[in-house]
């Protein structure tokens, strides 16, 4: 024994880097609040936010109308080029309430994380969706957290619901669609899906690839508040251009032209297509949408779309026909025409 | 797109038709043997380009659709086994076996993989030593140098956890078997470019002498195909039956010999069942007995089912060229690709799903009345 030796008394404190989420960070306990506290909140604070409170309390737009919509993100890999699941998160229900003809005001954001998944990616995916939000103009107002079992998530799910204020009086969608409307496309197509594909499946290209990935609330709002008389607004997400394009024909029950050489596409996306045997027309897109306007007004709408950072490659695509209603038929630059039609399952690469 | 866009110039493809109008006297029934070609055909309308009297038929070219469904139900047990980790390529994923397919049993929690090449099964069971990797080799002379350098490089490197679950098929008996069926229709053939870029010409001109048949091979761009038909229309109106060259671009009459190598090394021919056809003698491809202890079907003993093929279904006479996908009453009706009868409509290359995707349904049941 050294009595002059001071004595230190020390509780382990658990390591704060390289930590990783466990069960009890979804239990409600004083491991979630360290979670809420040193992850979640930093990235996302806003004032109603930082409240904690069961619901969040926001004031009555003067307005008649709101647009209200929800979607779940699930996305491997999480980080992708061009952007993550938390940008995807954001964009991708600021797009539904968009396609409304909405000003997103309001998102919620529910995360369901996976046991062991590492503190360093949720803080990432977080600062991400703030950086998202901010740049489409909405608050992330209210959120929820939900840890499973390893092997039973796929590292993080997100859940957003968003609401957005109208402003305009226009009723859109598919059945205002007329005969002989214009189809403008915002970009060019295919970018998201083949961008994450050749993540995935270790797909090395010559040149880089972005998701376009983006908010499309602003290019919206332009032609709303220029008072283009737009019948349908449609994001295109999954199933591509040629799924958006066959949906709003069927619903309308009215027939659709576009012509091929005025569909833009990456030489990258055709390429990685060409090989893979895949249709670009197919493929998913997180940043691009296709609006339905009355032909006089085409000229005028391309050319405010023209305006925007995210329509500067739009073009009209083709009309709408009194045909038969569900048909889109595609004008090849071949010559020829043929039939576009909903993709069946999963695009599956070909053998040779 | 470079090396793309040429391929498919509409200038180019007017200037075609015009040649075939001109020189088309009679009708003439000639098949694309290749299930790429014919995807190439239905998507760019090459056909609404031809004078009325050209008939383009479809061949057994498409690889997913003449596998046996025997072999599709041995892949599929193979698959199950939890020891396994079975990798395919992405479009024999969804084709149906008796009972089941692929997809489903991986939804059932079998692991199964898609993969762009045999040799990254090769990784995955380098990297996964205590589980069986099986690679489901499908396809025909073009699939065939990839999956014989997937077994060579496996027996170089010892990996006593890879096999292979094989289902080769080779084109010229498939033609001979065609023109030996007394219904046959086919007078010229567009042969496959990338069979012929792997193998050679050398097969072609025996058939072509003893049956009296043109044989173009031919490339798969919208022009490749307007300029092979031309070139067999061509020899048709002159009455002669030659093999020609179209795809010369990547086709040397010789094939190519490091290719051929690697398949002689590791292959044996042996007769196979064509779905839909029936056995076709010398028509596939098999280990050779040095590699033997490499294949899938002795490692893992599985059942022998007798395999039911829906009534319905005329794939057989798809894939021999006596009908067209619109003459099926089940086209478009019973048989779609979410619920397809037969493979012909499961694969991308398939003729009934290359209808499916750029004719629509409603289109080719008006046109033929059913």
């Amino acid at each position: 024994m050294e009595p002059d030796r001071e004595i230190t008394l020390a509780c382990p404190v658990p390591f704060a880097e390289g930590q990783k989420i466990q069960l009890a960070h979804g239990g409600g306990g004083r491991l979630m609040h360290r979670l809420l506290d040193d992850v979640i909140l930093p990235a996302l604070r806003k004032d109603q936010l930082a409240e904690l409170h069961d619901c969040a309390l926001v004031p009555t737009p003067a307005t008649t109308r709101l647009a209200f919509t929800t979607d779940s993100y699930v996305v491997r890999p999480l980080f992708f080029p061009g952007g993550d699941i938390g940008t995807l998160a954001v964009n991708g229900t600021v797009n539904d309430l968009a396609m409304g003809g909405a000003r997103p005001v309001w998102l919620s954001a529910g995360f369901i994380l996976e046991e062991g998944l590492p503190w360093e990616i949720l803080r990432r995916v977080c600062q991400s969706l703030r950086q998202a939000a901010d740049a489409a103009g909405v608050s992330i107002v209210t959120g929820d957290t939900k840890v499973v079992e390893r092997g039973k998530g796929d590292g993080i799910f997100i859940n957003t619901s968003g609401i957005g204020v109208v402003e305009h009086g226009l009723p859109l969608g598919p059945r205002q669609v007329r005969p002989g409307d214009a189809i403008l496309l915002s970009g060019d197509v295919g970018r998201h899906g083949i961008a994450l594909m050749a993540v995935r499946e270790g797909i090395r290209l010559e040149t880089a690839l972005e998701s376009d990935c983006a908010p499309l609330a602003q290019p919206v709002r332009r032609l709303v508040d220029a008072d283009v008389p737009i019948h349908c607004l449609r994001d295109l997400t999954r199933g591509g251009l040629a799924s958006a394009l066959v949906e709003i024909a069927e619903a309308s029950a009215l027939a659709i032209q576009v012509h091929e050489d005025r569909i833009p596409v990456h030489d990258t996306v055709r390429a990685v297509c060409e090989i893979l045997g895949l249709d670009a027309l197919h493929v998913a897109n997180e940043g691009r949408f296709v609006a339905f306007v009355p032909s006089e007004h085409a000229e005028r709408a391309l050319e405010i779309l023209h305006g925007d950072p995210l329509g500067t490659d739009a073009r009209q695509i083709g009309n709408v026909e009194a045909g038969e209603p569900g048909r889109v038929t595609l004008r090849s630059s071949f010559g020829t025409t043929r039939i576009l039609d909903m993709l069946s399952g999963e695009q599956l690469p070909r053998i040779c | 797109m470079k090396y793309l866009d040429e391929y498919r110039d509409a200038d180019a493809a007017r200037k075609y038709a015009n040649l075939l109008a001109r020189i088309t006297t009679r009708p003439w029934t000639i098949m694309e043997v290749c299930g790429g070609q014919t995807h190439a055909i239905v998507r760019f309308g090459v056909d609404e380009l031809l004078p009325p009297g050209i008939t383009l038929v479809h061949g057994p070219g498409c690889p997913v659709c003449v596998t046996p469904v025997e072999m599709v139900d041995r892949a599929i047990a193979i698959a199950a086994r939890p020891e396994v980790i079975f990798c395919s390529f992405g479009d024999m994923m969804r084709v149906p076996g008796t009972q089941s397919d692929l997809l489903r049993v991986k939804a059932d929690g079998g692991d199964v993989r898609m993969v762009y090449s045999p040799v990254d099964a090769v990784e995955i069971a380098v990297q996964n030593p205590h589980r069986q990797v099986v690679f489901f080799a499908v396809g025909f002379e073009t699939t065939a140098p990839a999956n014989a350098l997937a077994v060579y490089q496996a027996r170089r490197r010892n990996l006593r956890n890879f096999s292979v679950l094989v289902s080769q098929v080779l084109v010229p008996p498939a033609m001979r078997a065609i023109l030996e069926s007394p219904r046959c229709r086919v007078q010229g053939f567009l042969a496959a470019g990338h069979v012929c870029a792997v193998m050679g010409i050398d097969a072609y001109a025996p058939l072509a002498t003893r049956f009296r048949v043109p044989i173009v091979v031919t490339g798969f761009e919208p022009l490749d195909i307007l300029q092979g038909i031309a070139m067999c229309v061509r020899q048709l109106e002159e009455g002669r039956a030659d093999v020609e060259n179209q795809y010369a671009r990547a086709v040397r009459p010789e094939g190519n010999r490091h290719a051929l190598e690697l398949l002689v090394e590791v292959f044996r021919i042996v007769p196979r069942q064509w779905r839909g056809i029936g056995e076709i003698p010398e028509s596939g491809l098999s280990l050779r007995e040095e590699y033997a202890d490499l294949d899938a079907e002795r490692r893992f003993e599985t059942a022998e089912a007798t395999p039911v093929e829906v009534g319905a279904c005329i794939s057989g006479e798809i894939l021999q060229g006596l009908k067209k996908p619109s003459e099926c009453p089940a086209f478009g009706r019973q048989c779609t690709p979410e619920s397809p009868l037969g493979a012909t409509m499961v694969s991308s290359e398939g003729a009934c799903a290359a209808y499916y995707r750029y004719r629509g349904a409603r289109r080719e049941a008006a046109v033929h009345g059913t």
